[in-house]
C-alpha cells in the first residue's frame, strides 16, 4: 500500500479518519495538491471550487468532533464526471453548448453523497461531450490523458473520472455508462469500474443520454471501495420513475459473507478475431485463477453478440436525438448571436454549440425515427435487444457470472483512431450489458508488456451487485494489480 | 476486416439535408459531405441488422418492464424565478426572450 494519502482506499483512509489520526480537512489538502502537481497533464479536471471542498471537509470534521459521523465516506473526496448536477457548480457535460451552465439543484446522487454520506463533492470531471465517445477526445475543451502514459487516451466516456481517481487527484468517483462509458475507461487507467443494474441508481440529474441504458456507477481502487460508494448512491427515488424499487443491501457486509465457489461462463464470441492478444493472455491467467478456486468453468454462447454494436448505435443514437432536441439556445445553453428568427436560433445555435460527434449521432438518430425508417431501424433493433437480453438470461440458468475481457485492446494513442467506425469496435465486449440492462464491472488483471492496464469484465445478474462484488473481490484479494500506481 | 466491416460511401435513400434540416441543425457544406461519408459506412454497417430473424419477437424498450408509475398530485417547491432564469441566454422582466416570432 503506497503511503500517499492521495493513493489510498476508502476503507483505509476512513479508519483513520474515525481514529482521529487525519482530518477531512488535511486529506482534502493532499488531495488538492496532487491536482494541481498533476492536473496539468492529465487533464481530467474541467473545474474544480478548492474553497467549497475544504468548507465541506471542514464540516465533515466539526460532525466528527461532535460523533455525528455519517460512515464511511464522510470526509472522503469523490470526483464527480461533468454529466452530474451538483447545485452552483458548472454542468457542461464537456461541451460548447453548456460552456457556461451552472446547475441549479442537485442530482440525486449528488444529494445522497453529499446529505446522507457526508462525503465531500470535488471537482467536474472531464468526458466525451454529452458522454458520446470511447476515448475523451470528443471533449469540447480538451483531451484526457492516460495516467499511465500521457500520449494516451483513458478510454471514454467517463475518462476524466477513471484518469483522476488513476492519478490520485479523487480517492473515488462517479461516472455514467451508457455503452461501458465507466468500464472501458476503468479497463484502460487500472481503476475499479461498475455499472450497476439499470434502475439502482437515480438518473435524476444526470444530463441523458440514452435513457434506457444510461447509468450511473462508481470508480474506485477496489472492489470494497466500489461496494461503499454504491451502498451510498443505490435506492428508489421517486424523481426517477425508472428507479427501481427495493431496500438496498448493505453491499460491503454482503461482500465479505459471499463465499465460491462459483460457476463462471465464458462466452466464446467475446474471445474472437480482434482481441489484442496480451489482452486475451491476461483475461485467460484470470479464469485459470477462478478454475484452480474450485469454480465451474462453463464455455456459453451469446448467439446476437455480432448484432449488439449495431443494435446499440440505433436505439442509443435514437434517444440521444430525442434527448437533445432541449438544446435549442432558448432557454438556457449557448445561443447563436447571427440568428434571425426562431427556427434560426435552433438551427445556428445547435451548430455551434454541438462539436462533431454530437452532431453525428443525432443525425443519425434523427435518421432512424424519422418517417419511412422507424420499423425497419428502431422497431428491428428493440426487437433484436430482446434476443440480446435473452441471450444473457439463458446462460445465467447454468451460471452466476460471466467472465470476459473489458475492452479488446488496451489504451490507444490520442488521435490514433480518427473514423467513427473504428472508435465505435471499441465496445464491443460493454455495450451488450447496457442492452440487456445488466449489473457488470471491470477490475485490474494485469498489464501489458509496455506498462499499459488491462481490465477483466465480470458480467452479473440483475440485481445482484453482491454476487458479482464478491467474484472480483475474490480475484483481486490474490492479485496486486490494484495496488500499483502510475508514475506522474 | 472485423464484423464485415467495410468502407462504403452513400447508405441508401439518406438524404443529409433532409435529416439536417429535421435535426435542427445547420450543418456547412463540408460538414454535410463528411458526415454522409460517415454515416453511410454506419448505416451500411448496420444493415447486418436486416439478417436477423426477428419473427414473432416481441420490442423491449426498457430492460425491465416499468409500470406506469403514479405520483401523489401534490405541490412541491420548484426553483426560484431567478434560479430558473439563471442560465437564460437573454431575459427581461422576469421572462426569456426571444426574437419576435409573430409579425
Amino acid at each position: 500500500m503506497s503511503s500517499e494519502l492521495f493513493y489510498q482506499t476508502i476503507s483505509s483512509l476512513a479508519a483513520q479518519l474515525a481514529a482521529k489520526k487525519l482530518t477531512a480537512v488535511e486529506l482534502m489538502q493532499a488531495v488538492i495538491a496532487r491536482t494541481k502537481a498533476v492536473d496539468g497533464r492529465v487533464q481530467a479536471f474541467n473545474s474544480y471550487d478548492e474553497a467549497d471542498a475544504l468548507a465541506q471537509a471542514a464540516a465533515s470534521d466539526t460532525r466528527r468532533a461532535a460523533g455525528q459521523a455519517r460512515g464511511p465516506l464522510d470526509g472522503i473526496p469523490i470526483g464527480l464526471k461533468d454529466v452530474i448536477a451538483v447545485a452552483g457548480q458548472p454542468l457542461t457535460a464537456s461541451s460548447k453548448m453548456l460552456a457556461n451552465f451552472v446547475s441549479p439543484y442537485d442530482a440525486t446522487v449528488t444529494r445522497k453523497l453529499k446529505e446522507q454520506a457526508g462525503a465531500v463533492v470535488w471537482g467536474r470531471l472531464n468526458c466525451d461531450e454529452f458522454a458520446m465517445g470511447s476515448s475523451n477526445e470528443n471533449s469540447a475543451f480538451r483531451p484526457v490523458s492516460n495516467p499511465w502514459d500521457l500520449t494516451r487516451v483513458p478510454g471514454g466516456s467517463s475518462g476524466g473520472s477513471a484518469a483522476a481517481l488513476a492519478a490520485g487527484a479523487a480517492i473515488a468517483t462517479l461516472g455514467s455508462d451508457t455503452g461501458g462509458s465507466i468500464r472501458q475507461p476503468a479497463a484502460l487507467c487500472g481503476t475499479v469500474g461498475l455499472k450497476p443494474t439499470y434502475g439502482l441508481i437515480s438518473r435524476y440529474g444526470l444530463i441523458a443520454f440514452a435513457s434506457s441504458l444510461d447509468q450511473i456507477g462508481p470508480f474506485a481502487r477496489t472492489v470494497e471501495d466500489a461496494a461503499i460508494v454504491l451502498g451510498a448512491i443505490a435506492g428508489h427515488d421517486p424523481l426517477d420513475s425508472t428507479s427501481f424499487n427495493a431496500p438496498v443491501p448493505d453491499y460491503r457486509s454482503d461482500l465479505a459473507a459471499k463465499k465460491g465457489p462459483w460457476k463462471l461462463g465464458i462466452p466464446k464470441e467475446y474471445f474472437a478475431e480482434g482481441l489484442d492478444p496480451e489482452v486475451g493472455a491476461a483475461v485467460e491467467a484470470a479464469i485459470a485463477y477462478y478454475k484452480k478456486q474450485g469454480c465451474e468453468i462453463k464455455e456459453v454462447s451469446l448467439t446476437n453478440t455480432q448484432s449488439c454494436l449495431d443494435t446499440y448505435y440505433i436505439i442509443a443514437t435514437a434517444e440521444a436525438s430525442s434527448n437533445l432536441a432541449r438544446y435549442d439556445g432558448i432557454r438556457y445553453g449557448h445561443r447563436s448571436k447571427s440568428a434571425t428568427d426562431a427556427i434560426d436560433i435552433y438551427a445556428k445555435s445547435r451548430a455551434e454549440g454541438f462539436g462533431a460527434e454530437v452532431k453525428r449521432r443525432i443525425i443519425l438518430g434523427t435518421y432512424v425515427l424519422s418517417s419511412g425508417y422507424y420499423d425497419a431501424y428502431y422497431l428491428r433493433a428493440q426487437k433484436v435487444r430482446t434476443l440480446i437480453r435473452q441471450d444473457f438470461l439463458n446462460a445465467y440458468k447454468e451460471v452466476d457470472a460471466l467472465l470476459t475481457p473489458t475492452s479488446p485492446i488496451p489504451a490507444f494513442k490520442i488521435g490514433e483512431k480518427s473514423d467513427p467506425l473504428a472508435l465505435y469496435l471499441c465496445d464491443i465486449y460493454t455495450i451488450g450489458v447496457n442492452l440487456a440492462g445488466l449489473p457488470a464491472m471491470s477490475v485490474p488483471c494485469g498489464f501489458t508488456k509496455s506498462g499499459l492496464p488491462i481490465g477483466l469484465q465480470l458480467i452479473g445478474q440483475p440485481f445482484q451487485e453482491a454476487n458479482l462484488m464478491a467474484i472480483a473481490r475474490s480475484y483481486e484479494q490474490a492479485h496486486d494489480w490494484h495496488s500499483k500506481h502510475p508514475v506522474l | 476486416m472485423l464484423w464485415g466491416l467495410s468502407a462504403m460511401s452513400q447508405a441508401p435513400d439518406f438524404n443529409i439535408d433532409y435529416v439536417a434540416n429535421l435535426s435542427r441543425l445547420a450543418l456547412t457544406p463540408e460538414e454535410k459531405e463528411k458526415f454522409s461519408q460517415q454515416l453511410g459506412d454506419v448505416l451500411h454497417h448496420i444493415e447486418q441488422l436486416t439478417k436477423v430473424d426477428v419473427t414473432g419477437v416481441e420490442p423491449t424498450a426498457h430492460a425491465f418492464p416499468v409500470e406506469n408509475v403514479w405520483a401523489e398530485d401534490v405541490a412541491r417547491p420548484g426553483l426560484s424565478v431567478a434560479d430558473a432564469l439563471r442560465n437564460a441566454p437573454a431575459q427581461r422582466e422576469n421572462m426569456i426572450s426571444v426574437p419576435k416570432v409573430v409579425e
